[in-house]
């Protein structure tokens, strides 16, 4: 089953039959979820898929209608979240407006009746640590977006939580600051260890970051497993479109980068495929070519049935292939995800071509 | 809306001479008659047995309603704010009664409520429990119309913080009221402030209500307001001036509080 189980090891959060329901609408569908110890989960989904809802009830802060929930073999399913042991960021911060950011992030450890020194010494530390130092006197309001997540993060880190929970942390903040936070937050993982659980709507985020992957989808955990094994082998279409650009070549979802153009049926075909699923050659008409920096996006139609799909391809072969509109070519989708029933359905659809 | 700069200028003196008629002059109509006599005078009425029991009556239901609405204002602010039941609207119209309804009104109501024919009549009959007439029937005259002060100030605080602090609090491993002394309370300390201000301002200032319910003996049972009436029925007009502007002195002291506040509730909400 899941790697956790090769390691031998248990995991650090584990969620069994979690149930949410608004009404008639179930924000939480019979959730099983586990988080391997010391991994850094993304938790995928579209908006309104129960990501939040799943988060925030391992953190406590909702309760699921059923189910049980353990952190670190503690079986934690009635217990307040000032007592489970976690560390939780906000999308929107949730800085304590009124404290500066030495007393945002000493907050718990106050709470906790440390000595001061002890407390003064940490929390320069963590500040150090998620790049702040010389920022301990000002207020929230006096730091950017981003400041203030790893302000967040910070305050979170500072009552060494078992474990960490991000909600969105990077939402709020604008395309390069998100990048920015996410390679950091990647580097503070391998750095801290902590067991942590990042709930995006983003799969560029997921992928890049995360090095566990669970896709949610209305309540429901879709697939849990690797960035490679969710983007290149997707236990259905939903996975399969919400971790990447789908194709459909003649009603099989592939990735526009698996889609071989020549200008020979020979040509399509690549040497280095080996024994992965493929289709066979299908004769397209060029479309459109729009150049993407360093990708070329081509817009076809098949010749059979006139149904238009994209594939993408690199510079190189592009100024290779010298494409152009109206250009008849030949196309294979060199590698079929295999989503259940999928390849078979090709051969069929194929056959009839 | 655009106007012509003849009529801007026209609007704008019409607005001053508006305000000058029935603002200033009478203010400052009572400030000249107050000093006119000199300052000794002045001292003299604002000195008398009657004056000082008035401020001490007055300043005690201050201590006393002030107190008891934020305890009981802030509690019913977080509700309204924080929760959805059935009859939500309904109370806070509730809540909203002592701005629609004449304080006279509301003295009628508290006598037959309290009074010695009144439903709980048997507070004073059976106990000698005094309160119309006494000084528990000034302090809930005085509460019944400040009750809203700091409620609806208060509320649209909390509503604007949301609960992701106090979520971030109590994930940080602090208890119910640890979170409401280091975080609701601090976040919220400028509007409850406005609502203390007005309640005072509004309890120093509250005729209606309390002549109803006080026995009014000079001395004895009268506050600020009713000595200055009380004064000027029985023809001390001097001693009613002096009195008015120990008032407005307060007032004014309140407006400058408010105005103060004003700017800092601003500047925090940035
Ligand atoms: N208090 C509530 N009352 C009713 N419905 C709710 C409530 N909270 C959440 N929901 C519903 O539950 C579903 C899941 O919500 P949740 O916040 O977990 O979504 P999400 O995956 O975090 O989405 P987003 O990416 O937009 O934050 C949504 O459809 C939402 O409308
Ligand atoms: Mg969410």
């Amino acid at each position: 089953m899941s790697d956790e189980h090769k390691q031998g090891r248990t995991p650090a959060i584990t969620v069994r039959g979690a149930n949410k329901r608004y009404g008639d609408f179930a924000a939480l569908d019979n959730v099983d979820f586990d988080v391997p110890e010391g991994s850094l989960t993304a938790l995928l989904g579209p908006s309104g898929s129960g990501k939040s809802t799943l988060l925030r009830a391992i953190a406590g802060l909702d309760t699921p209608d059923t189910g049980t929930i353990t952190i670190k073999g503690n079986d934690v399913t009635g217990v307040p979240p000032q007592r489970r042991g976690i560390g939780f960021v906000f999308q929107h911060y949730a800085a304590f407006k009124h404290l500066t950011v030495r007393e945002n992030v000493a907050f718990g450890l106050k709470i906790r009746k440390k000595p001061k020194a002890e407390i003064k010494a940490k929390v320069d530390d963590l500040l150090e640590v998620v790049g702040l130092s010389g920022f301990q006197t000002r207020y929230p309001s006096q730091l950017s977006g981003g400041q203030r997540q790893r302000m967040a993060l910070a305050r979170a880190l500072a009552v060494d939580p078992k474990v960490l929970l991000l909600d969105e942390p990077f939402g709020a903040l604008d395309a390069k600051v998100r990048d920015d936070l996410r390679a950091w937050l990647r580097r503070l993982h391998d750095e801290v260890h902590v067991t942590t659980v990042l709930v995006t709507h983003d799969q560029a985020e997921a992928l890049d970051v995360a090095d566990r992957i669970a896709v949610l989808n209305k309540g429901r955990i879709e697939q849990v497993g690797s960035p490679t094994e969710v983007y290149d082998s997707p236990s259905n279409p939903f996975v399969m479109s919400f971790l990447g650009a789908v194709s459909t070549l003649n009603g099989t979802l592939v990735r526009p980068h698996d889609i071989r153009v020549g200008r020979t049926p020979d040509m399509a075909i690549s040497q280095a495929e080996g024994n992965v699923a493929a289709t066979g050659v299908l004769r397209a008409k060029v479309d459109r070519v729009v150049v993407l920096g360093f990708e070329v996006r081509v817009e076809l139609t098949t010749a059979a049935d006139h149904t238009p799909f994209t594939a993408q391809i690199t510079r190189g072969d592009a100024e290779a292939l010298r494409l152009i509109e109206g250009d008849t070519v030949y196309v294979r989708a060199t590698r079929i995800p295999p989503i259940a029933g999928q390849t078979q359905e090709v051969e069929a659809v194929l056959a009839r071509a | 809306m655009t106007l012509s700069p003849v009529v801007r200028y026209l609007a704008r003196y019409l607005a001053l001479a508006y305000i000058t008629v029935l603002v200033i002059v009478p203010v400052g109509l009572i400030l000249w008659r107050t000093f006119q006599p000199g300052l000794g005078e002045f001292f003299a009425q604002i000195t008398t047995p009657a004056a000082i029991s008035a401020l001490q009556l007055t300043l005690l239901v201050v201590a006393i309603v002030v107190p008891l609405n934020v305890l009981f204002g802030v509690p019913t602010a977080l509700v309204l704010a924080r929760n959805r039941f059935r009859g939500k609207s309904v109370l806070q119209a509730v809540i909203d009664l002592p701005f629609a309804v004449s304080p006279v009104v509301v003295g009628v109501a508290l006598i037959l409520l309290w009074g010695s024919a009144g439903l709980l009549g048997f507070v004073e009959h059976s106990w000698g429990f005094k309160i119309i007439f006494g000084f528990p029937g000034i302090v809930l005259a005085s509460i019944f119309v400040t009750v809203p002060f700091v409620i609806r100030e208060v509320e649209p605080v909390l509503h604007e913080l949301g609960t992701d602090q106090e979520e971030a609090a109590s994930t940080l491993g602090a208890q119910w009221w640890q979170t409401f002394w280091r975080i609701t309370l601090p976040s919220i300390r400028w509007g409850l402030t406005y609502g203390i201000v007005l309640t005072v301002a509004r309890t120093l200032g509250e005729y209606g209500a309390v002549i109803m319910v006080s026995s009014n003996l000079p001395g004895q049972s009268q506050t600020l307001t009713l000595l200055v009436s009380d004064r000027y029925n029985r023809g001390a007009e001097y001693g009613a001036y002096a009195m008015s502007t120990v008032l407005m002195a307060v007032a004014v002291i309140v407006l400058i509080v408010q105005v103060i506040l004003d700017a800092r509730r601003a500047r925090a909400a940035q």
